[in-house]
């Protein structure tokens, strides 16, 4: 069989999947190039601070992104994370400072005002059938005003070291290497090995079932590419201060949202109801209850988010969370999602947030002013959306 | 009489398949010229490329229009010289009147500015034409689609058609609209409107067509004059061999009472004092296939959607056994607990997600089914879908395809998988071949028998007589929403069962639902 056109014929059938981590690869690439040779001073983009940093700064747009995926497939929108995360915020910080409660309590009552909100946003869309759009809109505004009422004006904080380890903390070595970090670097080993173990699985299946198969070329390509990116991110990081908080709880939530959306009969529902609701209603899906569902784990996902910003800014700001609904909207639709529902994918999420992420940081390294920052940005989600369009037509 | 349109040798690609092969295709002035074709065949394709849908140049072959060679660049292109394609989706605009239909596009205008008071006089005078009693300011949205029809061939009248091309025109009409319609077509061919209709009842065809041309997988097989055209020739030349039975042969063999529905009422969703379901009773045995006839817009499909987890209607009244036990049928899914199943009359809308491929719409009614503890098992799920397209012979190169993909035939089966899976005892199919081309008709009866010889209980709502009469073992006869009757195989035959119709619609007066005819 003539290897050559196997290899071009699956990239032209699988653009779209493959096409974001190449345009993720690309744009750091570009960066790494244009800050070493482009300056008279030279930075190394890719230096341990900077990944951590990736990281630290993105974590609440691709846990929002998480979320807003859901109920992106599920047909709908939700306008109002961004307030909400702002207004959870302030709770978490309201209950820390004001009533002295422990980080360990506060966690958990915060996440559950979140998941209350998107519960009461969920009833009116699920339940009474009003446009979600319109729904979140208001809350938007809403959970703006509330947020600003209950800080009156001002912020709260600063708060105890535990509560803001949720953000800047790093996990412990419990190896005692020390320097570089041991257990980060064993953490690292396992996830490559986890990685390739689960993409191993995946071809025999698809060979079991006859299915179009990646050619083996592309296939150890894509691997190669990918665990060597987590080896390289692994090491940084590990030469750094070790794995942040975050990102365990990034890739403990990336993991269970790809599981969730791909292998559970609650995720393949939703994406069902996103494609065709009137079928899946006369299939026996119950669809206004799913609906409600992605809102309330769309808030319980803000709350998330509204706590490791606040954590992050050491205090609840009447300004926080603006723009984040357009963040994680945009990330959505860049990694891929249907604007009508029905598909997307977590992983593509996670790639559209970090092109999204390194591109700020990339573009505020370069000193690009927030004007030129904004117009590039609109116009990467623009023609992310025309390719996929036209991948569609063609 | 002179040729107004040839086609010669119209050949059309698409990546991987050759939709076109050298199509033949000639058309005198003033005739009606029908063509016919199973799904799939080409005949759509054929009349895109003929009104310019696809422009010349991205099609082999010559196109010779009124003596000229025609090179259309586009449907405006193709207008202008009057050639009108209606589609079968109708495109009119739901929420304007039938005047700013007529003209949308197409407007009476002095310099940008509608001309309203002419628009109107116009549209009343294309609407004497096709004999549709409404006034011209009257919203589209509120018509039936029999109505919507004869606006569509008025809005061809006021761009000065020439060629009237009509894709399966009737398929969505009920019987006495279909008529209406034939009957316009042979008025205007009177007045020297020359016709192509695309369609897939023969009995009309032969009642309008002057002459007929058969496609058959891209090419075209014959071209009969009306002396010629006979059913059996027709179908011959279409599925390409002799089609002696159309219904296959079954030995029935019905067993005890499965599914009783008993004092069943059905208030209208929206408009509440309106009842649509009017005390219904009918009885489903073992191993039998029970017909519902009935005009269009009588009340089957609400009769059947009520009674699966009451997904039409408000005030649902009455009781549904299995096998003797009164089951709750209130949900979808109690419905399908309880051993119902029921296969939508509109697959796209209803029945499929398109956009998804084969397995997931198979297993869909039942995740649980290829679950464990909420966690899918895709091995198992792949297996279940790879079964179920060798059994009921779903053509497609694997259970990965889109079901957008497929053709209607192979996209009902999977509709069918999808409840088989589920294990019902009885299976509500509505309008199951609707749509679909003859050969794959003939699958899906062979499946329906193959479903009543397991012992199921099959129930057949159809709006073609020919095909309840092949099927059923019983027939029961719906009209305005009550069941008048039931008619054995044996007694049953079309005028019986119109009959019956008729004579109810007489008797209850002037129909009292707005789709009056």
């Amino acid at each position: 069989m003539a290897q050559e056109k196997g290899i071009g014929a699956h990239l032209g059938g699988h653009l779209r999947e493959n096409g974001m981590l190449v345009a993720l690869v690309v744009i750091v690439v570009f960066f790494t190039m244009v800050l070493r040779f482009g300056l008279d001073k030279p930075v190394d983009f890719l230096q341990p601070l900077n990944i951590t940093n990736i990281f630290l700064q993105n974590g609440h747009v691709i846990i929002l992104a998480l979320g807003m995926l859901l109920v992106i497939v599920s047909g709908h929108i939700d306008l109002s994370v961004g307030s909400v995360a702002a207004f959870t915020g302030a709770v978490a910080a309201w209950m820390t400072v004001s009533l002295g409660l422990p980080f360990w309590l506060v966690i958990p009552l915060t996440l559950m005002v979140g998941g209350l909100i998107g519960a009461i946003q969920g009833y009116w869309v699920a339940y009474w059938r009003i446009p979600s759009f319109i729904v979140t809109l208001a809350g938007m505004m809403v959970f703006r005003g509330a947020t600003m009422w209950m800080l009156g004006g001002q912020n709260i904080g600063p708060f105890p070291k535990a509560f803001q380890g949720l953000s800047s903390g790093f996990i412990p070595d419990l190896t005692g290497i020390g320097k570089p970090h041991g257990l980060t670097l064993i953490l690292i080993a396992v996830a490559i090995a986890a990685q390739l173990w689960i993409g191993w699985r995946a071809r025999a299946r698809d060979a079991e079932f006859g299915m179009a198969q990646e050619p083996m070329g592309v296939f150890i390509g894509r691997n190669a590419v990918v665990a060597a990116a987590i080896a390289f991110v692994g090491w940084q990081l590990a030469s750094f201060r070790g794995l942040p908080n975050v990102m365990v709880v990034l890739v403990v939530l990336t993991v269970f949202y790809a599981f969730f959306t791909e292998n559970t009969v609650t995720g393949r529902r939703i994406y069902a109801l996103g494609g065709n609701e009137k079928a899946a209603k006369l299939s026996g899906i119950r669809t206004d209850r799913l609906v409600f569902l992605c809102f309330v784990n769309m808030g319980v996902l803000a709350a998330l988010a509204g706590m490791i910003v606040t954590a992050r800014l050491n205090s609840a700001t009447p300004k926080a969370g603006v723009g984040f609904e357009l963040d994680a909207i945009a990330s959505v639709f860049i990694g891929g999602a249907s604007m009508t529902g029905g598909s997307g994918r977590i992983v593509g999420v996670v790639i559209g947030a970090l092109i999204m992420g390194v591109m700020n940081m990339g573009m505020s390294m370069l000193s690009i002013g927030s004007d030129y920052q904004q117009m590039i940005k609109g116009l990467v989600l623009l023609v992310a959306v025309i390719f996929d369009v036209y991948n569609k037509n063609k | 009489m002179a040729t107004l349109l040839e086609m010669r040798a119209i050949t059309k690609t698409f990546p991987g398949v050759r939709a076109l092969d050298h199509v033949n295709l000639a058309v005198e002035e003033g005739e009606i010229h029908a063509i016919c074709g199973e799904n799939g065949a080409g005949k759509s394709t054929l009349m895109k490329v003929l009104s310019g849908v696809y422009p010349h140049g991205s099609y082999d072959g010559e196109i010779f229009y009124d003596g000229q060679l025609l090179q259309n660049r586009s449907i405006r292109d193709s207008e202008h010289k009057g050639i009108i394609i209606i589609h079968q989706e109708l495109a009119l605009v739901p929420l304007l009147s039938i005047a700013e239909n007529i003209f949308v596009g197409n407007e009476v205008a002095r310099r940008g500015v509608i001309d309203w008071p002419l628009a109107f006089r116009k549209t009343e005078g294309l609407l004497r034409k096709v004999g549709l009693a409404e006034a011209p300011g009257t919203i589209v949205g509120k018509l039936g689609v029999g109505k919507q029809q004869l606006i569509e061939i008025a809005k061809a009248l006021a761009k000065d058609v020439r060629l009237l091309i009509l894709d399966e025109p009737t398929a969505a009409l009920q019987e006495n609209d279909s008529a209406k319609l034939l009957d316009l077509m042979l008025e205007l061919k009177a007045q020297g409107v020359t016709q192509i209709i695309i369609s897939h009842k023969l009995n009309e065809i032969s009642r309008v067509a002057d002459r007929i041309t058969v496609i058959r997988d891209g090419t075209s097989v014959s071209t009969l004059d009306k002396a010629e055209i006979s059913e059996d020739r027709i179908i011959r030349d279409m599925v390409g061999r002799d089609m002696a039975h159309r219904y296959p042969d079954r030995v029935s063999n019905p067993g005890e009472v499965l599914m009783e529905v008993e004092g069943w009422n059905v208030w209208h969703p929206e408009q509440t004092d309106r009842q649509v379901i009017r005390n219904a009773a009918f009885t489903v045995r073992k191993g039998e296939i029970v017909g519902i006839a009935g005009l269009m817009g009588t009340g089957r499909t609400e009769l059947a959607m009520s009674i699966f987890g009451r997904s039409y209607g408000r005030n649902v009244q009455g009781t549904v056994r299995m096998q003797g036990r009164v089951v709750d049928t209130s949900t979808v899914q109690k419905a399908v607990a309880a051993g119902i199943s029921y296969v939508t009359e509109d697959r796209k809308a209803l029945g499929l997600v398109l956009e998804e491929p084969i397995v997931r719409n198979v297993t869909l009614a039942n995740l649980v089914g290829v679950s464990r503890r909420g966690v899918l098992d895709k091995r198992r799920e792949t297996t279940v879908a790879e079964d179920y397209r060798k059994a009921l012979a779903i053509r497609t190169p694997g259970v990965q395809q889109k079901v957008v993909n497929l053709s209607g035939g192979n996209q009902q089966k999977v509709v069918l998988a999808k409840w088989l899976f589920t294990d019902p005892q009885v299976l509500i199919l509505d309008e199951p071949t609707r749509g679909i081309d003859v050969g794959a008709k003939f699958e899906i009866y062979q499946i329906m028998n193959d479903l009543a010889a397991q012992g199921r209980g099959v129930v057949m709502i159809s709006s073609e007589m020919p095909e309840l009469l092949g099927m059923c073992d019983r027939i029961y006869v719906m009209n305005e929403g009550r069941i008048l009757g039931e008619l054995s195989k044996a007694e049953a035959d079309q005028e019986k069962i119109m009959a019956m119709i008729i004579r109810d619609a007489g008797k209850s007066g002037p129909a009292n639902n707005g789709e009056a005819a």
